[in-house]
């Protein structure tokens, strides 16, 4: 058994991501996928910074072939109502969003994949798990038949219609909305700014609301709220659909290049951890897609576990470490689910009150600057974080900067970036402090770098970063038995 | 508790109410929600302290068991 790779089930984003994390942490693995192909149609466009300075710990660098954006634009009928900037700061390697299809992202992982020889074997449908001690056994059919497979960890990344979750009888609950919404993306030749435009009851599409995208090679995505009684298949057709799109987008000559109706759903599994599977991605949670939360948390996800599991399997750590990831990344769940729900339920207002309450917010808005953080057309992805982290140590005097739990902020640091220093195992940043960094990466940060007021740092202060990013603990006065004591506890060392 | 003042504390109620009256009182119920709506905001946005607006929120709720 020992001998068996890990198997990751379904090669969407999120499982390749944790293939290649594990592949270059020494691990033999393989992916297993029940389609042949690449993600089709459109799915995710939106990839935010946290995603991409993972992707960029992996050695993918989408921001040349995507489109960089980082600010929004919001309007009530024919009205600007307001704008607001994600990165207004600057100052970091990886910019607030790019926008690129999911395919790309897909087949760029691929590419690295096939760099590390790590098999990614397509037409392989899971459909039956059976854990048994220190393992899964798994069934799988495939064209040639149907063969047994035994792993020592399943990471189930199989998406939102899970067979691992239903094999293992897991409940998926949560929340419908009862919305339709056309998605639809179009080439044509626009010469819009390259920021994300929401409307609300647009002239165009009166009632409702409508986003517009920009994507690389002259693409659009729009997406149009249609209403609860719109009828799906009939909307579908491009005889509905072209009317729609010529209504917004005037005279202008475009393509249809595909379109769905979607209605979305909030919902997660109870615990994310069963034993040796473990569900990452669309399998452990589903978003609806406003605020780009769901493969972006995915790709937390891999980010959060793969070190985890990569110490545990070297017995670096005990088993319990990976208690962690569950309780993380549910917090994360909870959190950008309360995020989609909310932006949802104000976008898609149900009942006389609700939508009072948020016509009064869009008619306030216009001319009182109180009323804009109101205006929700989606809370955008960012780094989630771990309030009440097992792995984090006690926090004192400190009035601003990253706290215990939460992802580092980066900086410039001469002719590198913070986050890219980064080791594979933890680090120790330190601001102008002198402690010794055993088995850890140490990072000194020079004096003229503006990491000292994103991190609150004095002369002496040094931060514990987990080897995903994440701070574990931080001192002004760090003393070698305060950083043996805060690494082990990061460790996951049974307390 | 939050700080939310029950008692009597208005100098001339007669006067605020007819006000809060005339503010919507000609128009349809959809109408007067709006504006009902927006009065909200204004007042809780002043307001500030959440939970000043939280425990108003929960006596506004209680009020439907009063009878
Ligand atoms: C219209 C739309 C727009 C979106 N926009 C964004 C966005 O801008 N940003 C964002 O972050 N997210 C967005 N999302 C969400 C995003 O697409 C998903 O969160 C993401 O695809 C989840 O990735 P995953 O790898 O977990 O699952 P998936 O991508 O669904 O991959 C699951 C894989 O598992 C395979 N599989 C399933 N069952 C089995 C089985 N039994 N055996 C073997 N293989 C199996 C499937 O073939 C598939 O390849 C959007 C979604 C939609 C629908």
């Amino acid at each position: 058994m020992a001998t068996n790779p890990i198997l990751v089930i379904g090669a969407g984003p999120v499982g390749l991501a944790a293939a290649l994390d594990l592949a270059q942490r020494g691990q033999s693995v393989e992916v297993l996928d029940a389609g042949h192909s690449v993600s089709d149609g459109s799915r995710a466009i939106c990839w935010a910074k946290r995603t991409l300075e993972i992707f960029h710990r992996l050695g993918l660098e989408l921001v040349p072939s995507g489109i960089t954006w980082q600010r929004g634009r919001v309007f009530k009928g024919a009205r600007d109502l307001y704008q607001f900037d994600l990165q207004p700061g600057g100052l970091q390697q990886q910019p607030a969003f790019i926008n690129l299809a999911q395919a790309d992202v897909e087949r760029a992982l691929l590419d690295q994949l096939a760099g590390l020889g790590v098999p990614v074997r397509r037409g392989h449908t899971v459909v039956g798990v059976a854990p048994r001690d220190n393992g899964v056994s798994l069934e799988v059919e495939t064209a040639d038949g149907q063969l047994t497979l035994d792993t020592p960890w399943l990471l189930a990344c199989d998406g939102a219609r899970s067979t691992i979750r239903r094999c293992l009888g897991l409940p998926f609950k949560g929340k419908v909305f009862e919305d339709r919404f056309l998605i639809a993306d179009v080439r044509m030749a626009a010469d819009y700014p390259t920021e994300r435009w929401f409307w609300f009851d647009p002239p165009f599409h009166p009632g409702q609301s409508a986003l517009l995208h920009r994507q690389p090679n002259n693409i659009w995505r729009i997406d149009l709220q249609l209403g609860w009684d719109a009828d799906p298949d009939h909307e579908r057709q491009p005889a509905q659909i072209l009317p729609r799109l010529h209504q917004m987008l005037g005279d202008r000559a475009f393509e249809l290049v595909w379109a769905s109706v979607y209605t979305f759903q909030c919902r997660r599994i109870e615990r994310f951890a069963h034993g040796r599977v473990l569900f990452a991605g669309d399998s452990a949670h589903q978003v609806s897609p406003f605020g780009a939360r769901g493969a972006n948390s995915g790709i937390q996800d891999i980010d959060n576990l793969v070190w985890k599991l990569d110490r545990v399997i070297r017995g670096a750590s005990p088993e319990t470490l990976l208690a962690s990831y569950d309780l993380e990344r549910i917090e994360a769940a909870d959190d950008n689910i309360g995020h989609s729900t909310r932006s949802t339920d104000f976008i898609a207002p149900k009942g006389p009150w609700a939508q009072a309450l948020r016509g009064a917010v869009l008619d306030l808005a216009a001319t009182h600057a109180f009323a804009r953080p109101m205006v929700n057309s989606g809370r955008l992805s960012q780094a989630s974080v771990y309030r009440a982290s097992p792995l984090s140590s006690a926090d004192t005097g400190f009035a601003a900067g990253p706290k215990p739990g939460m992802a580092i902020p980066d900086a410039p640091l001469g002719d590198r970036w913070l986050i890219s220093s980064l080791g594979a195992g933890a680090s120790l940043v330190r601001f102008g402090a002198t402690l010794p960094a055993p088995d850890l990466t140490g990072i000194d940060v020079p004096a003229d770098s503006v990491a000292w007021t994103r991190f609150d740092a004095t002369p002496g202060t040094a931060y514990l970063v987990r080897p995903d990013g994440y701070v574990a603990a931080r001192s002004r006065t760090p003393t070698p038995d305060w950083l043996a004591t805060a690494t082990a506890r990061a460790m996951g060392a049974s307390q | 508790m939050s700080g939310l003042i029950t008692t009597p504390n208005l100098a001339n109620p007669d006067a605020l109410y007819a006000e809060l009256v005339a503010m919507a009182g000609d128009l349809s119920a959809e109408e007067a929600l709006n504006r009902a709506a927006r009065l909200i905001l204004l007042l809780a946005n002043h307001i500030g302290d959440p939970a000043v607006v939280s425990h108003a929120i929960q006596l506004a709720v209680a009020a439907d068991q009063a009878d």
